[in-house]
């Protein structure tokens, strides 16, 4: 069975006068310990796409299983609950909580899932260390680096052991060197076994992953292994 | 999630923002302190005033002449009662133990050089004491002789000692009574103040040398104060006495009475209907204070919904539910109304004791258990109902809206 299973999917949205194809019929299979990049320019349906994976939204038709679970059927509150199971975000602004230190921070998806307090800190304490930042428990995000605060929201994002690790634009909002940093320890989170999805408009990045799905206006126009690029 | 992380997530969220989260506040805070101000001093006067006419018995009657404006029968016939009406009531009504006449009046008390007027100059009878549980500290009441014969006797309280200057030996010395030569033939145990009134500044002379003081008119609309034998007799002594009053009155059969009994109880009664009243109207205004501050509560709730859009958002995506981001707004609104709460009522307190000290002869203040709950009680309202709004807004925002949001 795989990880994730998009049959057929399509997302109108209803603007009034007219009506968005935001995807226009979209299948998609991924295993687990995948190492995906989607791709696409803007308006391509790549956005929407991530919401739908995130199980942020459902789609207008079509089937999407994740781990067998048909996410099309779920409400509000059993969407809630698998994004907090299932689903790691790490977004382009990073989105931690001002005022909060690092370790605060990374507990939140704990607090939803009903975990206790001292497992809570116990296991946001070794996501922090995981992706480095050991010695940074206790910084508040304006303390702390634009990597250093991916770094973070990277640990929040695992800290709940989610079957996938949703990258939307990741260095989107870092410079050169902090990226390649950023992107060799999403790198070595799949090289642990952990299934990896990057969204980005940038070849560049899409390279680190090991598989390749363009979107163009709603639909998959190609989806083939990365072929090593050699950079002149 | 659990309600003590909702709890700690309030408070960091308002002490994040201190300033905004006090003038938040205010509203709750005036509301609040302005009822407990208000019930700890009535219910420090109901205590004190319960205390006094408890002081009398509960054996005591008071008759006085009904001047209400509500008697349109009687309008051109003046309203009277009498020393006569007294003796009348002595002799036919059983169960009485001691009547006396009492007529108030104002007028000036001279010693050599100084002089004095004390608010109160009441002209009684020589069982005054007793019916009013009053006693003479030094020297004695005027005797039945003292009444009968017209004595020129006068006794005074602590305050006219002073004023007038008397010194340590009051009693046996000459003053002016109005025009009249009086011998002060005692001094009044001290009582102290009550509600900013002296009642040491007072002077008891016998009730027919009043009369002659006041003029005739004056006699004619006395009160009368009595101390029934007992307890189980009070009832049977009232209806007594408005019989024997109707019939000297000659009020026709179905008319209203032109004077007023009452016992103790009935004194207690309306002076609790008449503190409850201005409780009353106190908390009516506050409920509008209350009000006020609670929509303070719901505009800044409103605002800080608004600025935590994103952060709404990310708590969506990483898996709260609606209800988890309901209950956080929720707790942070009631947390906002019960701080406001708990100092309001601090403040209050404060006031009461304030007032209090400040204001001579005004009793302690006194907040009950059930003034406490009722703030708080309705601090903790104020906060959800003018918080669900604010926390239902937040709980529909759509996750990607929200993330997206700038």
């Amino acid at each position: 069975m795989p990880l994730i299973d998009l049959k057929d999917i399509y997302k109108i949205y209803d603007m009034g006068a007219e009506k968005v194809h935001a995807l226009n019929g979209v299948d998609l299979k991924l295993e687990r310990g995948e190492y995906v990049a989607i791709m696409g320019s803007s308006g391509s349906g790549k956005s929407t796409l991530m919401n739908l994976l995130g199980c942020l939204d459902t789609p207008t038709s079509g089937s999407y299983h994740l781990n067998g679970v048909a996410v099309e059927e779920l409400d509000d509150q059993q969407l809630a609950a698998i994004r907090n199971r299932e689903i790691g975000f790490v977004f382009q602004t990073f989105n931690l909580l001002a005022r909060t230190d690092a370790l605060h921070n990374v507990e939140l998806p704990l607090i939803y899932a009903g975990v206790g307090r001292a497992d809570r800190r116990e296991r946001a304490r070794r996501a922090l260390e995981r992706v480095g930042l050991a010695d940074r428990l206790h910084h508040q995000p304006n303390e702390l680096s634009g990597g250093q605060r991916q770094r973070v929201a990277i640990a929040r994002a695992l800290v709940n052991d989610p079957s996938i690790l949703l990258a939307d634009e990741p260095t989107g909002n870092l410079d050169s060197a902090t990226s390649v940093e950023i992107l060799e320890l999403f790198d070595d989170l799949h090289r642990a076994g952990n299934t990896v999805i990057l969204v980005t408009h940038e070849p560049d990045i899409a390279q680190h992953a090991e598989r390749q799905v363009q979107l163009k206006d709603g639909r998959v126009v190609a989806d083939h292994p990365t072929v090593a690029a050699v950079h002149a | 999630m659990a309600f003590a992380e909702d709890t700690r997530l309030a408070l960091t969220a308002l002490a994040a923002n201190k300033m905004r989260s006090l003038l938040t506040m205010l509203g709750i805070v005036i509301g609040v302190a302005a009822v407990v101000a208000v019930v700890s001093i009535v219910q420090g006067l109901e205590l004190m005033i319960t205390k006094e006419l408890q002081g009398v018995g509960t054996t005591f009657i008071e008759v006085a002449p009904d001047l209400g404006p509500r008697r349109p029968a009687m309008a051109g016939r003046r309203v009277k009662l009498t020393w006569d009406d007294g003796k009348a009531i002595a002799e036919k009504v059983p169960g009485i133990r001691l009547i006396t006449p009492v007529l108030q009046g104002r007028t000036t008390l001279k010693y050599g050089d100084r002089q004095h007027a004390p608010p109160a100059l009441q002209g009684v009878n020589q069982d005054y004491p007793e019916v009013e549980n009053h006693t003479v500290d030094r020297g004695r009441f005027f005797s039945r002789v003292d009444f009968e014969n017209r004595r020129n006797v006068v006794v005074v309280g602590r305050r006219v000692v002073e004023e007038l200057g008397l010194g340590a030996q009051p009693v046996g010395k000459e003053i002016y009574v109005g025009s009249y030569p009086a011998t002060v033939v005692g001094v009044m145990e001290e009582k102290g103040q009550s509600l900013g009134r002296d009642l040491d500044d007072v002077a008891y002379v016998p009730f027919n040398i009043a009369v002659s003081l006041f003029g005739r008119d004056a006699g004619d609309a006395i009160q009368l104060d009595l101390q029934a034998a007992s307890a189980a007799a009070v009832d049977r002594v009232r209806d007594g006495i408005e019989q024997v009053l109707r019939q000297r009155h000659r009020i026709p059969a179905g008319e209203a009475n032109d004077f007023t009994i009452q016992v103790q109880d009935e004194l207690l009664k309306t002076v609790g209907s008449i503190l409850g009243n201005v409780t009353a109207v106190v908390i009516a205004v506050v409920g509008v204070a209350l009000l006020v501050g609670g929509i303070g509560i719901m505009n800044i709730m409103l605002v800080s919904v608004t600025e935590r859009t994103r952060e709404i958002g990310l708590r969506k995506a990483v898996g709260a539910r609606r209800q988890d981001v309901l209950s956080q707004f929720l707790i942070e609104a009631v947390t906002l109304s019960l701080a406001g709460g708990a100092i309001g009522l601090a403040l209050g307190y404060g006031m009461g004791v304030a007032a209090a000290h400040l204001l001579p002869g005004w009793p302690p203040a006194h907040v009950p258990l059930w003034a406490v709950g009722v703030a708080f009680g309705f601090s903790a309202l104020v906060g959800i109902f003018f918080g669900s709004y604010p926390a239902g807004k937040a709980a529909r925002l759509d996750p990607i809206d929200a993330l997206r949001y700038e």
